[in-house]
Protein backbone atom coordinates (compact mmCIF):
# COMPACT_ATOMS: atom_id res chain seq x y z
CA UNK A 1 0.00 0.00 0.00
CA UNK A 2 2.64 2.64 1.08
CA UNK A 3 4.56 1.51 -1.98
CA UNK A 4 2.21 2.15 -4.46
CA UNK A 5 1.72 5.51 -2.74
CA UNK A 6 5.06 6.20 -2.86
CA UNK A 7 4.62 5.41 -6.26
CA UNK A 8 2.28 7.71 -6.88
CA UNK A 9 3.71 10.49 -4.88
CA UNK A 10 7.20 10.72 -5.65
CA UNK A 11 9.47 11.35 -2.61
CA UNK A 12 9.41 15.28 -1.25
CA UNK A 13 6.14 15.98 -2.97
CA UNK A 14 3.95 16.83 0.29
CA UNK A 15 7.29 18.57 1.93
CA UNK A 16 8.15 21.36 -1.15
CA UNK A 17 7.19 24.68 -0.85
CA UNK A 18 6.97 24.97 -4.59
CA UNK A 19 4.51 22.09 -4.78
CA UNK A 20 2.54 23.63 -1.46
CA UNK A 21 2.73 27.46 -3.37
CA UNK A 22 1.41 25.69 -6.40
CA UNK A 23 -1.60 23.47 -5.17
CA UNK A 24 -2.87 26.31 -3.29
CA UNK A 25 -2.53 29.22 -5.83
CA UNK A 26 -4.14 26.33 -8.23
CA UNK A 27 -6.47 25.54 -6.35
CA UNK A 28 -8.01 29.14 -5.53
CA UNK A 29 -7.14 30.44 -9.27
CA UNK A 30 -9.22 26.99 -10.63
CA UNK A 31 -12.25 27.99 -8.13
CA UNK A 32 -12.37 31.65 -9.15
CA UNK A 33 -11.81 30.33 -13.39
CA UNK A 34 -14.80 27.88 -12.67
CA UNK A 35 -17.27 29.87 -11.60
CA UNK A 36 -16.74 32.90 -13.56
CA UNK A 37 -16.45 30.48 -16.91
CA UNK A 38 -19.76 28.33 -16.16
CA UNK A 39 -21.35 32.18 -16.95
CA UNK A 40 -19.15 32.55 -19.63
CA UNK A 41 -20.07 29.65 -21.73
CA UNK A 42 -23.76 30.41 -20.91
CA UNK A 43 -23.15 33.82 -22.19
CA UNK A 44 -21.47 32.49 -25.26
CA UNK A 45 -18.32 34.68 -24.54
CA UNK A 46 -16.21 31.90 -24.75
CA UNK A 47 -14.45 33.67 -27.47
CA UNK A 48 -13.87 37.04 -25.18
CA UNK A 49 -12.36 35.03 -22.49
CA UNK A 50 -9.87 32.82 -24.89
CA UNK A 51 -8.75 36.89 -26.45
CA UNK A 52 -8.37 38.05 -22.85
CA UNK A 53 -6.25 35.53 -22.08
CA UNK A 54 -4.45 36.03 -24.87
CA UNK A 55 -3.52 39.34 -24.77
CA UNK A 56 -2.21 39.12 -21.03
CA UNK A 57 0.84 37.78 -23.32
CA UNK A 58 1.24 41.91 -24.16
CA UNK A 59 0.58 42.34 -20.37
CA UNK A 60 2.94 39.95 -19.23
CA UNK A 61 5.94 40.88 -21.49
CA UNK A 62 5.14 44.20 -20.71
CA UNK A 63 5.67 44.05 -16.93
CA UNK A 64 8.58 42.01 -17.60
CA UNK A 65 10.13 45.17 -19.34
CA UNK A 66 9.21 47.01 -16.50
CA UNK A 67 10.04 44.74 -14.13
CA UNK A 68 6.74 44.05 -11.99
CA UNK A 69 5.28 40.99 -11.38
CA UNK A 70 3.54 39.28 -13.98
CA UNK A 71 -0.02 39.38 -12.48
CA UNK A 72 0.07 43.16 -12.29
CA UNK A 73 0.61 42.86 -16.18
CA UNK A 74 -1.82 39.87 -16.94
CA UNK A 75 -4.46 41.89 -14.88
CA UNK A 76 -4.13 45.39 -15.78
CA UNK A 77 -4.01 44.56 -19.94
CA UNK A 78 -7.21 42.30 -19.53
CA UNK A 79 -8.90 44.96 -17.89
CA UNK A 80 -8.02 47.59 -20.03
CA UNK A 81 -8.94 44.93 -23.43
CA UNK A 82 -12.40 44.20 -21.21
CA UNK A 83 -13.24 47.84 -21.29
CA UNK A 84 -11.97 48.56 -24.67
CA UNK A 85 -14.31 45.84 -25.92
CA UNK A 86 -17.51 47.08 -23.93
CA UNK A 87 -17.07 50.47 -25.38
CA UNK A 88 -16.67 48.95 -28.25
CA UNK A 89 -19.16 47.36 -28.48
CA UNK A 90 -19.38 43.74 -27.01
CA UNK A 91 -22.90 44.23 -25.44
CA UNK A 92 -24.26 43.63 -28.63
CA UNK A 93 -24.47 40.52 -29.45
CA UNK A 94 -23.28 41.14 -33.49
CA UNK A 95 -20.75 43.52 -32.64
CA UNK A 96 -19.11 41.44 -29.54
CA UNK A 97 -17.05 38.86 -31.98
CA UNK A 98 -15.65 42.28 -33.68
CA UNK A 99 -14.84 44.09 -30.88
CA UNK A 100 -13.29 41.40 -29.16
CA UNK A 101 -11.30 39.93 -32.54
CA UNK A 102 -10.01 43.86 -32.84
CA UNK A 103 -8.99 45.03 -29.82
CA UNK A 104 -7.27 41.23 -29.53
CA UNK A 105 -5.49 42.02 -32.46
CA UNK A 106 -4.30 45.42 -31.35
CA UNK A 107 -2.77 43.90 -28.11
CA UNK A 108 -1.04 40.90 -29.92
CA UNK A 109 0.99 43.68 -32.33
CA UNK A 110 2.31 45.04 -28.60
CA UNK A 111 3.44 41.69 -27.54
CA UNK A 112 4.82 41.40 -30.43
CA UNK A 113 7.01 44.71 -29.92
CA UNK A 114 7.44 43.40 -26.16
CA UNK A 115 8.82 40.24 -26.82
CA UNK A 116 10.94 42.05 -29.18
CA UNK A 117 12.60 44.29 -27.20
CA UNK A 118 13.00 41.38 -24.12
CA UNK A 119 14.65 39.78 -26.98
CA UNK A 120 17.38 42.34 -27.65
CA UNK A 121 17.72 43.66 -24.34
CA UNK A 122 18.79 39.84 -22.51
CA UNK A 123 19.07 36.18 -24.46
CA UNK A 124 16.37 34.61 -22.52
CA UNK A 125 13.79 32.70 -23.87
CA UNK A 126 12.24 31.74 -20.57
CA UNK A 127 10.78 34.81 -19.87
CA UNK A 128 8.82 33.99 -23.20
CA UNK A 129 7.54 30.32 -22.16
CA UNK A 130 6.52 31.55 -18.36
CA UNK A 131 4.50 33.81 -19.74
CA UNK A 132 2.94 32.21 -22.80
CA UNK A 133 2.80 28.40 -21.13
CA UNK A 134 2.74 29.52 -17.12
CA UNK A 135 5.04 27.61 -14.57
CA UNK A 136 3.15 26.72 -11.32
CA UNK A 137 6.34 25.87 -9.58
CA UNK A 138 7.99 29.47 -10.71
CA UNK A 139 5.44 31.25 -8.35
CA UNK A 140 6.95 32.70 -5.45
CA UNK A 141 5.11 33.09 -2.06
CA UNK A 142 5.29 36.76 -2.20
CA UNK A 143 2.71 36.80 -4.62
CA UNK A 144 0.01 35.25 -3.15
CA UNK A 145 -1.18 38.05 -1.15
CA UNK A 146 -2.23 39.42 -4.52
CA UNK A 147 -3.70 36.17 -5.71
CA UNK A 148 -5.87 36.17 -3.02
CA UNK A 149 -6.97 39.76 -3.43
CA UNK A 150 -7.86 39.27 -6.84
CA UNK A 151 -9.75 36.15 -6.19
CA UNK A 152 -11.95 37.70 -3.23
CA UNK A 153 -13.07 40.71 -5.99
CA UNK A 154 -13.39 38.18 -8.86
CA UNK A 155 -15.40 36.14 -6.36
CA UNK A 156 -17.26 38.85 -4.69
CA UNK A 157 -18.18 40.16 -8.03
CA UNK A 158 -19.66 37.04 -8.93
CA UNK A 159 -21.86 36.47 -5.78
CA UNK A 160 -22.74 40.17 -5.75
CA UNK A 161 -24.31 39.88 -9.06
CA UNK A 162 -25.84 36.01 -9.35
CA UNK A 163 -29.40 36.24 -9.56
CA UNK A 164 -29.10 39.53 -11.90
CA UNK A 165 -26.46 38.22 -14.15
CA UNK A 166 -28.39 35.03 -14.11
CA UNK A 167 -31.02 36.51 -15.67
CA UNK A 168 -29.04 38.75 -18.28
CA UNK A 169 -27.50 35.69 -19.20
CA UNK A 170 -30.18 33.74 -20.32
CA UNK A 171 -32.54 36.29 -21.70
CA UNK A 172 -31.63 40.06 -22.11
CA UNK A 173 -34.91 41.29 -23.32
CA UNK A 174 -36.63 39.53 -19.90
CA UNK A 175 -33.64 41.13 -17.74
CA UNK A 176 -34.68 44.33 -19.49
CA UNK A 177 -38.54 43.90 -18.46
CA UNK A 178 -37.16 43.71 -15.16
CA UNK A 179 -35.68 46.91 -15.00
CA UNK A 180 -32.66 45.33 -14.68
CA UNK A 181 -29.84 47.85 -15.99
CA UNK A 182 -28.65 44.58 -18.69
CA UNK A 183 -25.08 47.08 -19.92
CA UNK A 184 -24.24 47.81 -16.29
CA UNK A 185 -24.40 44.22 -15.30
CA UNK A 186 -22.79 43.10 -18.18
CA UNK A 187 -19.70 45.42 -17.75
CA UNK A 188 -19.06 44.04 -14.23
CA UNK A 189 -19.19 40.89 -15.56
CA UNK A 190 -16.64 41.29 -17.86
CA UNK A 191 -14.55 43.12 -14.92
CA UNK A 192 -14.50 39.94 -12.76
CA UNK A 193 -13.73 37.66 -15.98
CA UNK A 194 -10.65 39.82 -16.82
CA UNK A 195 -9.64 38.98 -13.31
CA UNK A 196 -10.13 35.73 -13.72
CA UNK A 197 -8.58 35.55 -16.87
CA UNK A 198 -5.37 37.48 -15.40
CA UNK A 199 -5.34 34.53 -12.51
CA UNK A 200 -5.29 31.73 -15.22
CA UNK A 201 -2.72 33.01 -17.47
CA UNK A 202 -0.55 33.63 -14.08
CA UNK A 203 -0.99 30.10 -13.07
CA UNK A 204 -0.75 27.88 -16.40
CA UNK A 205 -0.12 30.51 -18.90
CA UNK A 206 -1.68 33.43 -21.34
CA UNK A 207 -2.65 31.03 -24.34
CA UNK A 208 -3.66 27.74 -22.09
CA UNK A 209 -5.74 30.46 -19.79
CA UNK A 210 -8.94 29.69 -21.59
CA UNK A 211 -8.80 25.99 -20.70
CA UNK A 212 -8.90 26.59 -17.50
CA UNK A 213 -11.99 29.13 -17.43
CA UNK A 214 -14.08 27.37 -20.29
CA UNK A 215 -13.08 23.55 -19.94
CA UNK A 216 -14.42 22.91 -16.44
CA UNK A 217 -17.04 24.93 -16.88
CA UNK A 218 -18.15 22.62 -20.26
CA UNK A 219 -17.44 19.71 -19.03
CA UNK A 220 -20.09 21.02 -15.69
CA UNK A 221 -22.50 21.93 -18.10
CA UNK A 222 -22.76 18.94 -19.35
CA UNK A 223 -23.11 17.11 -16.50
CA UNK A 224 -25.53 19.13 -14.02
CA UNK A 225 -29.13 21.13 -14.61
CA UNK A 226 -28.94 23.82 -12.29
CA UNK A 227 -26.69 26.61 -11.83
CA UNK A 228 -25.45 26.53 -8.64
CA UNK A 229 -24.23 22.75 -8.86
CA UNK A 230 -22.35 23.47 -12.07
CA UNK A 231 -20.76 26.12 -10.74
CA UNK A 232 -19.49 23.49 -7.93
CA UNK A 233 -18.72 20.66 -10.31
CA UNK A 234 -16.78 23.15 -12.94
CA UNK A 235 -14.79 24.73 -9.21
CA UNK A 236 -14.13 20.67 -8.38
CA UNK A 237 -13.35 20.07 -11.90
CA UNK A 238 -11.05 22.72 -12.27
CA UNK A 239 -9.44 21.89 -8.53
CA UNK A 240 -8.91 18.48 -9.38
CA UNK A 241 -7.21 18.72 -12.89
CA UNK A 242 -5.01 21.15 -11.03
CA UNK A 243 -3.80 19.21 -8.31
CA UNK A 244 -3.73 16.14 -10.74
CA UNK A 245 -1.61 18.24 -13.00
CA UNK A 246 0.79 19.41 -10.18
CA UNK A 247 1.45 15.75 -9.49
CA UNK A 248 1.73 14.49 -12.42
CA UNK A 249 4.32 17.24 -13.77
CA UNK A 250 6.24 16.27 -10.19
CA UNK A 251 6.78 12.66 -11.17
CA UNK A 252 7.84 13.65 -14.51
CA UNK A 253 11.11 15.29 -13.27
CA UNK A 254 12.76 11.57 -14.06
CA UNK A 255 10.64 11.45 -17.45
CA UNK A 256 12.31 11.66 -20.87
CA UNK A 257 13.39 12.97 -23.07
CA UNK A 258 15.43 15.73 -20.03
CA UNK A 259 14.78 14.60 -17.07
CA UNK A 260 14.00 18.10 -15.66
CA UNK A 261 10.14 17.54 -15.91
CA UNK A 262 7.34 17.84 -18.03
CA UNK A 263 4.95 21.38 -18.06
CA UNK A 264 2.73 21.33 -15.71
CA UNK A 265 0.03 23.37 -17.80
CA UNK A 266 0.30 20.39 -20.31
CA UNK A 267 -0.80 18.28 -17.66
CA UNK A 268 -3.18 20.54 -16.28
CA UNK A 269 -4.80 21.55 -20.04
CA UNK A 270 -5.07 17.52 -21.11
CA UNK A 271 -6.30 16.48 -18.14
CA UNK A 272 -9.53 19.25 -18.24
CA UNK A 273 -9.69 18.15 -21.94
CA UNK A 274 -9.97 14.74 -21.10
CA UNK A 275 -12.76 15.34 -18.39
CA UNK A 276 -14.90 17.24 -20.93
CA UNK A 277 -15.04 14.66 -23.17
CA UNK A 278 -15.59 11.85 -20.59
CA UNK A 279 -18.32 13.82 -19.65
CA UNK A 280 -19.68 13.86 -23.00
CA UNK A 281 -20.14 9.87 -23.43
CA UNK A 282 -23.23 9.23 -21.56
CA UNK A 283 -25.26 11.98 -22.02
CA UNK A 284 -24.54 11.99 -25.55
CA UNK A 285 -26.78 8.51 -25.99
CA UNK A 286 -29.00 9.56 -23.56
CA UNK A 287 -29.96 12.94 -25.70
CA UNK A 288 -29.97 11.33 -28.84
CA UNK A 289 -32.58 8.52 -27.50
CA UNK A 290 -34.81 10.91 -26.18
CA UNK A 291 -34.23 13.04 -29.36
CA UNK A 292 -35.66 9.86 -31.54
CA UNK A 293 -38.68 9.06 -29.16
CA UNK A 294 -39.61 12.77 -28.86
CA UNK A 295 -39.11 12.57 -32.96
CA UNK A 296 -41.39 9.13 -33.52
CA UNK A 297 -44.39 10.53 -30.99
CA UNK A 298 -44.59 13.89 -33.03
CA UNK A 299 -44.96 11.37 -36.41
CA UNK A 300 -47.00 9.22 -35.00
CA UNK A 301 -49.34 12.60 -33.28
CA UNK A 302 -49.05 14.22 -37.21
CA UNK A 303 -51.40 12.25 -39.05
CA UNK A 304 -54.50 12.67 -36.65
CA UNK A 305 -53.92 16.88 -36.38
CA UNK A 306 -55.75 17.04 -39.83
CA UNK B 1 -66.98 35.67 -26.18
CA UNK B 2 -66.94 35.86 -22.19
CA UNK B 3 -68.37 38.76 -20.12
CA UNK B 4 -66.54 41.90 -19.74
CA UNK B 5 -65.37 41.70 -16.28
CA UNK B 6 -63.96 45.40 -14.94
CA UNK B 7 -63.09 46.39 -12.01
CA UNK B 8 -65.41 48.61 -9.93
CA UNK B 9 -63.04 49.14 -7.54
CA UNK B 10 -60.63 51.19 -9.17
CA UNK B 11 -59.45 52.86 -12.39
CA UNK B 12 -57.70 51.00 -15.62
CA UNK B 13 -54.52 48.83 -14.50
CA UNK B 14 -53.05 50.71 -17.76
CA UNK B 15 -53.50 53.74 -19.49
CA UNK B 16 -51.57 54.63 -22.53
CA UNK B 17 -52.53 57.85 -24.09
CA UNK B 18 -51.36 59.53 -27.26
CA UNK B 19 -48.62 57.76 -27.64
CA UNK B 20 -46.10 58.39 -30.53
CA UNK B 21 -42.88 56.81 -31.30
CA UNK B 22 -40.22 57.45 -34.05
CA UNK B 23 -37.29 54.89 -34.94
CA UNK B 24 -34.55 55.66 -37.22
CA UNK B 25 -37.27 59.01 -38.29
CA UNK B 26 -39.74 56.64 -38.94
CA UNK B 27 -43.55 57.12 -37.21
CA UNK B 28 -43.84 53.41 -35.50
CA UNK B 29 -46.54 54.63 -33.19
CA UNK B 30 -48.81 57.78 -33.79
CA UNK B 31 -51.40 58.76 -31.06
CA UNK B 32 -51.90 55.34 -29.83
CA UNK B 33 -54.70 55.65 -27.05
CA UNK B 34 -56.24 52.45 -24.89
CA UNK B 35 -56.95 51.19 -21.74
CA UNK B 36 -57.44 48.11 -19.84
CA UNK B 37 -58.91 47.19 -16.50
CA UNK B 38 -57.62 44.77 -13.80
CA UNK B 39 -58.69 40.84 -15.08
CA UNK B 40 -59.47 41.75 -18.78
CA UNK B 41 -58.06 39.86 -21.18
CA UNK B 42 -56.72 41.90 -24.32
CA UNK B 43 -55.21 41.03 -27.51
CA UNK B 44 -52.96 43.23 -28.99
CA UNK B 45 -53.76 42.57 -32.97
CA UNK B 46 -51.43 43.89 -35.45
CA UNK B 47 -49.49 42.55 -38.81
CA UNK B 48 -45.61 42.11 -38.21
CA UNK B 49 -43.77 45.57 -38.33
CA UNK B 50 -47.09 47.01 -36.92
CA UNK B 51 -45.58 48.23 -33.70
CA UNK B 52 -46.54 45.74 -31.39
CA UNK B 53 -43.28 44.61 -29.80
CA UNK B 54 -42.72 48.61 -29.68
CA UNK B 55 -45.50 49.45 -27.74
CA UNK B 56 -44.48 46.38 -25.41
CA UNK B 57 -41.13 48.20 -25.04
CA UNK B 58 -42.89 51.51 -24.13
CA UNK B 59 -45.13 50.37 -21.22
CA UNK B 60 -41.52 48.41 -19.91
CA UNK B 61 -40.16 51.81 -19.63
CA UNK B 62 -37.60 50.17 -22.59
CA UNK B 63 -38.47 52.91 -25.35
CA UNK B 64 -39.08 56.20 -24.33
CA UNK B 65 -42.21 57.83 -26.48
CA UNK B 66 -41.85 60.88 -28.53
CA UNK B 67 -44.76 62.14 -26.93
CA UNK B 68 -47.82 61.16 -24.92
CA UNK B 69 -48.13 59.15 -21.34
CA UNK B 70 -48.34 55.47 -19.96
CA UNK B 71 -49.97 55.31 -16.68
CA UNK B 72 -49.73 51.74 -14.33
CA UNK B 73 -52.82 51.67 -11.83
CA UNK B 74 -52.85 55.95 -12.58
CA UNK B 75 -49.06 56.69 -11.90
CA UNK B 76 -46.66 57.34 -14.45
CA UNK B 77 -44.27 54.23 -14.89
CA UNK B 78 -40.84 53.48 -13.57
CA UNK B 79 -38.20 52.09 -14.64
CA UNK B 80 -38.53 48.74 -12.62
CA UNK B 81 -42.46 48.31 -12.34
CA UNK B 82 -43.47 45.08 -9.90
CA UNK B 83 -46.98 45.71 -11.30
CA UNK B 84 -46.07 44.53 -15.10
CA UNK B 85 -45.20 41.08 -15.44
CA UNK B 86 -43.39 40.81 -19.08
CA UNK B 87 -43.42 37.34 -21.29
CA UNK B 88 -40.58 38.25 -24.49
CA UNK B 89 -41.54 37.02 -27.98
CA UNK B 90 -38.57 34.34 -29.36
CA UNK B 91 -37.14 33.08 -26.22
CA UNK B 92 -35.00 30.26 -27.48
CA UNK B 93 -32.42 28.65 -24.47
CA UNK B 94 -29.50 27.12 -25.26
CA UNK B 95 -30.45 23.38 -24.50
CA UNK B 96 -26.81 23.42 -22.62
CA UNK B 97 -27.60 26.57 -20.18
CA UNK B 98 -27.42 24.50 -16.66
CA UNK B 99 -31.35 26.06 -15.64
CA UNK B 100 -34.37 23.68 -14.40
CA UNK B 101 -37.53 24.91 -15.71
CA UNK B 102 -38.13 25.45 -11.41
CA UNK B 103 -34.50 27.97 -11.34
CA UNK B 104 -36.39 30.30 -13.69
CA UNK B 105 -39.73 30.20 -12.04
CA UNK B 106 -37.64 31.35 -9.00
CA UNK B 107 -35.55 33.61 -10.64
CA UNK B 108 -39.09 35.83 -11.60
CA UNK B 109 -39.39 36.24 -7.22
CA UNK B 110 -35.97 38.08 -7.53
CA UNK B 111 -33.76 38.25 -10.20
CA UNK B 112 -33.28 42.10 -9.75
CA UNK B 113 -32.36 41.73 -6.32
CA UNK B 114 -28.02 41.48 -5.80
CA UNK B 115 -26.71 38.84 -4.03
CA UNK B 116 -27.51 35.07 -4.09
CA UNK B 117 -31.10 33.62 -3.47
CA UNK B 118 -30.99 31.79 -0.07
CA UNK B 119 -32.70 28.52 -0.13
CA UNK B 120 -35.74 28.62 2.14
CA UNK B 121 -39.03 26.28 2.49
CA UNK B 122 -41.30 29.42 1.95
CA UNK B 123 -39.34 29.83 -1.37
CA UNK B 124 -39.58 26.39 -2.27
CA UNK B 125 -43.49 26.24 -1.72
CA UNK B 126 -44.02 29.58 -3.68
CA UNK B 127 -41.87 27.78 -6.76
CA UNK B 128 -44.19 24.54 -6.53
CA UNK B 129 -47.67 26.79 -6.45
CA UNK B 130 -46.61 28.29 -9.05
CA UNK B 131 -45.67 25.39 -11.25
CA UNK B 132 -48.92 23.72 -10.13
CA UNK B 133 -50.66 26.86 -11.31
CA UNK B 134 -49.60 26.54 -14.86
CA UNK B 135 -49.13 22.84 -15.14
CA UNK B 136 -45.53 22.49 -15.10
CA UNK B 137 -44.81 20.03 -12.74
CA UNK B 138 -44.47 17.49 -14.92
CA UNK B 139 -40.73 19.24 -15.99
CA UNK B 140 -40.46 21.30 -13.31
CA UNK B 141 -36.54 19.61 -12.75
CA UNK B 142 -35.99 19.20 -16.98
CA UNK B 143 -33.43 22.14 -18.28
CA UNK B 144 -35.61 24.75 -19.75
CA UNK B 145 -34.17 24.66 -22.76
CA UNK B 146 -34.79 21.28 -23.18
CA UNK B 147 -38.56 21.48 -22.94
CA UNK B 148 -40.87 22.12 -25.79
CA UNK B 149 -41.96 25.59 -26.76
CA UNK B 150 -45.64 25.48 -25.26
CA UNK B 151 -43.53 24.29 -22.31
CA UNK B 152 -41.24 26.59 -22.39
CA UNK B 153 -44.41 29.71 -22.81
CA UNK B 154 -45.79 28.15 -19.34
CA UNK B 155 -42.36 28.31 -17.52
CA UNK B 156 -42.14 31.77 -19.01
CA UNK B 157 -45.60 32.69 -18.05
CA UNK B 158 -44.93 30.93 -14.62
CA UNK B 159 -41.97 33.14 -14.21
CA UNK B 160 -43.44 36.50 -14.50
CA UNK B 161 -46.36 35.81 -12.30
CA UNK B 162 -44.51 34.92 -9.51
CA UNK B 163 -43.95 38.21 -8.64
CA UNK B 164 -47.50 38.71 -8.34
CA UNK B 165 -47.70 41.35 -11.66
CA UNK B 166 -51.64 43.46 -12.20
CA UNK B 167 -50.56 43.24 -15.63
CA UNK B 168 -49.19 40.58 -17.81
CA UNK B 169 -47.41 41.48 -21.55
CA UNK B 170 -46.98 38.67 -23.35
CA UNK B 171 -45.20 39.39 -27.14
CA UNK B 172 -46.29 36.72 -29.66
CA UNK B 173 -46.04 33.82 -27.17
CA UNK B 174 -48.40 31.88 -29.56
CA UNK B 175 -46.08 32.46 -32.50
CA UNK B 176 -43.68 29.69 -32.41
CA UNK B 177 -46.41 27.03 -31.43
CA UNK B 178 -48.30 24.34 -33.31
CA UNK B 179 -52.30 24.52 -32.74
CA UNK B 180 -52.54 22.39 -29.61
CA UNK B 181 -49.91 24.16 -27.74
CA UNK B 182 -51.34 27.26 -28.33
CA UNK B 183 -55.17 26.49 -27.59
CA UNK B 184 -53.26 25.15 -24.11
CA UNK B 185 -51.76 28.45 -23.48
CA UNK B 186 -54.44 30.91 -24.68
CA UNK B 187 -56.59 28.84 -22.21
CA UNK B 188 -54.18 28.81 -19.02
CA UNK B 189 -53.89 32.51 -19.84
CA UNK B 190 -57.45 32.92 -20.05
CA UNK B 191 -58.08 31.30 -16.59
CA UNK B 192 -55.72 33.13 -14.70
CA UNK B 193 -56.71 35.93 -15.51
CA UNK B 194 -60.33 35.02 -14.01
CA UNK B 195 -58.99 33.62 -11.07
CA UNK B 196 -56.02 36.09 -10.24
CA UNK B 197 -57.83 39.36 -11.85
CA UNK B 198 -55.08 39.80 -13.74
CA UNK B 199 -54.87 41.61 -16.22
CA UNK B 200 -53.55 40.36 -20.06
CA UNK B 201 -52.01 42.42 -22.86
CA UNK B 202 -51.21 39.67 -25.40
CA UNK B 203 -49.95 40.15 -28.93
CA UNK B 204 -50.74 38.38 -31.85
CA UNK B 205 -50.58 38.54 -35.62
CA UNK B 206 -53.78 36.20 -35.90
CA UNK B 207 -56.14 36.79 -33.63
CA UNK B 208 -58.52 33.48 -34.55
CA UNK B 209 -56.45 31.81 -31.55
CA UNK B 210 -57.75 34.46 -29.01
CA UNK B 211 -61.72 34.88 -30.50
CA UNK B 212 -62.90 33.00 -27.68
CA UNK B 213 -60.65 34.73 -24.69
CA UNK B 214 -60.90 38.09 -25.63
CA UNK B 215 -62.69 40.79 -23.72
CA UNK B 216 -61.23 43.19 -25.54
CA UNK B 217 -58.90 44.15 -28.83
CA UNK B 218 -56.02 46.75 -29.45
CA UNK B 219 -56.00 46.56 -33.64
CA UNK B 220 -53.08 48.40 -34.61
CA UNK B 221 -51.86 49.01 -38.40
CA UNK B 222 -50.06 51.70 -40.01
CA UNK B 223 -49.25 52.70 -36.44
CA UNK B 224 -52.39 53.93 -35.46
CA UNK B 225 -54.71 51.77 -32.94
CA UNK B 226 -58.50 51.43 -32.73
CA UNK B 227 -59.95 49.58 -29.56
CA UNK B 228 -62.83 48.20 -28.49
CA UNK B 229 -64.60 44.83 -28.31
CA UNK B 230 -64.36 42.56 -30.97
CA UNK B 231 -67.84 43.17 -32.54
CA UNK B 232 -66.79 47.11 -32.34
CA UNK B 233 -63.97 46.80 -34.07
CA UNK B 234 -63.44 43.79 -36.21
CA UNK B 235 -65.74 45.48 -38.69
CA UNK B 236 -65.27 46.41 -42.57
CA UNK B 237 -65.91 50.30 -41.55
CA UNK B 238 -63.97 50.13 -38.71
CA UNK B 239 -60.74 48.44 -39.79
CA UNK B 240 -60.71 50.23 -43.81
CA UNK B 241 -60.84 53.38 -41.92
CA UNK B 242 -57.93 52.18 -39.82
CA UNK B 243 -55.58 51.20 -42.46
CA UNK B 244 -56.95 54.10 -44.70
CA UNK B 245 -58.00 51.95 -47.82
CA UNK B 246 -60.68 49.18 -47.77
CA UNK B 247 -60.28 45.98 -46.37
CA UNK B 248 -62.96 43.19 -46.01
CA UNK B 249 -63.49 41.64 -42.83
CA UNK B 250 -65.10 37.93 -43.40
CA UNK B 251 -66.66 35.67 -40.98
CA UNK B 252 -65.65 31.73 -42.37
CA UNK B 253 -66.28 28.53 -39.94
CA UNK B 254 -65.80 30.59 -36.68
CA UNK B 255 -62.72 32.43 -38.16
CA UNK B 256 -62.33 35.95 -38.80
CA UNK B 257 -60.10 37.14 -41.89
CA UNK B 258 -59.01 40.61 -42.83
CA UNK B 259 -58.94 40.88 -46.53
CA UNK B 260 -57.55 43.81 -48.40
CA UNK B 261 -59.20 44.99 -50.81
CA UNK B 262 -56.65 46.35 -53.32
CA UNK B 263 -55.07 44.00 -55.78
CA UNK B 264 -56.96 41.21 -54.32
CA UNK B 265 -53.56 41.47 -51.60
CA UNK B 266 -54.20 39.62 -47.72
CA UNK B 267 -53.51 41.32 -45.09
CA UNK B 268 -51.24 39.36 -43.11
CA UNK B 269 -53.17 40.83 -40.36
CA UNK B 270 -56.16 38.73 -38.68
CA UNK B 271 -55.48 36.37 -41.41
CA UNK B 272 -55.49 32.28 -40.27
CA UNK B 273 -52.17 31.94 -42.10
CA UNK B 274 -52.39 30.42 -46.02
CA UNK B 275 -50.22 27.60 -44.12
CA UNK B 276 -52.51 26.79 -41.73
CA UNK B 277 -55.21 26.01 -45.01
CA UNK B 278 -52.91 24.43 -45.91
CA UNK B 279 -51.74 21.87 -43.95
CA UNK B 280 -55.53 21.19 -42.66
CA UNK B 281 -56.35 20.52 -46.25
CA UNK B 282 -53.17 18.01 -46.85
CA UNK B 283 -53.59 16.06 -43.55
Amino acid sequence: MSATLGAIFAPGFFSSSQVQIAASVGAVVAVVAGTVGVFTVIRGQSFAGEALGDIGTTGGSGSFLVAVGPLWGFAAVAIAAAATMEMLGIQRPRGRDVATGVVLGAGLGLAALFFYLIATNDNTTGATFTIVFGSPFAITSSSVPLVAAFSVTALSLIVMLFRPLLLCSISPELAAGRGIHVRLVGALYLLALAIAVALAAFTIGTILSTALLVGPAATALRLTRSPGRAIAAAALIGVGSTWLGILMAYDSYDWPPLGNGWPVSFFVVSLIFVAYLLAGLPRRRRVSSTATGADSAKLAAEPSRG
Amino acid sequence: MSAERTDSGGGPILEVEGVSVSLAGRDVLREVSFAIDPGQFTGLIGSNGAGKTTLFRVILGLQPPRGGSVLIAGRARSRRNPLIGYVPQKFLLDPDAPLRARDLVGLGIDAHRYGVALPSRARTARIEEMLEAVDARGFADRRVGNLSGGEQQRVLIAHALIARPALLLLDEPLANLDLGSGHEVVALLSRIAAEQRIAILISAHDMNPLLGAMDRVVYLAAGRAVSGTVEEVVRTRVLSQLYGHHVDVLRVHGRVLVVAGEAGELADTGDPTHTHTQVEIIS
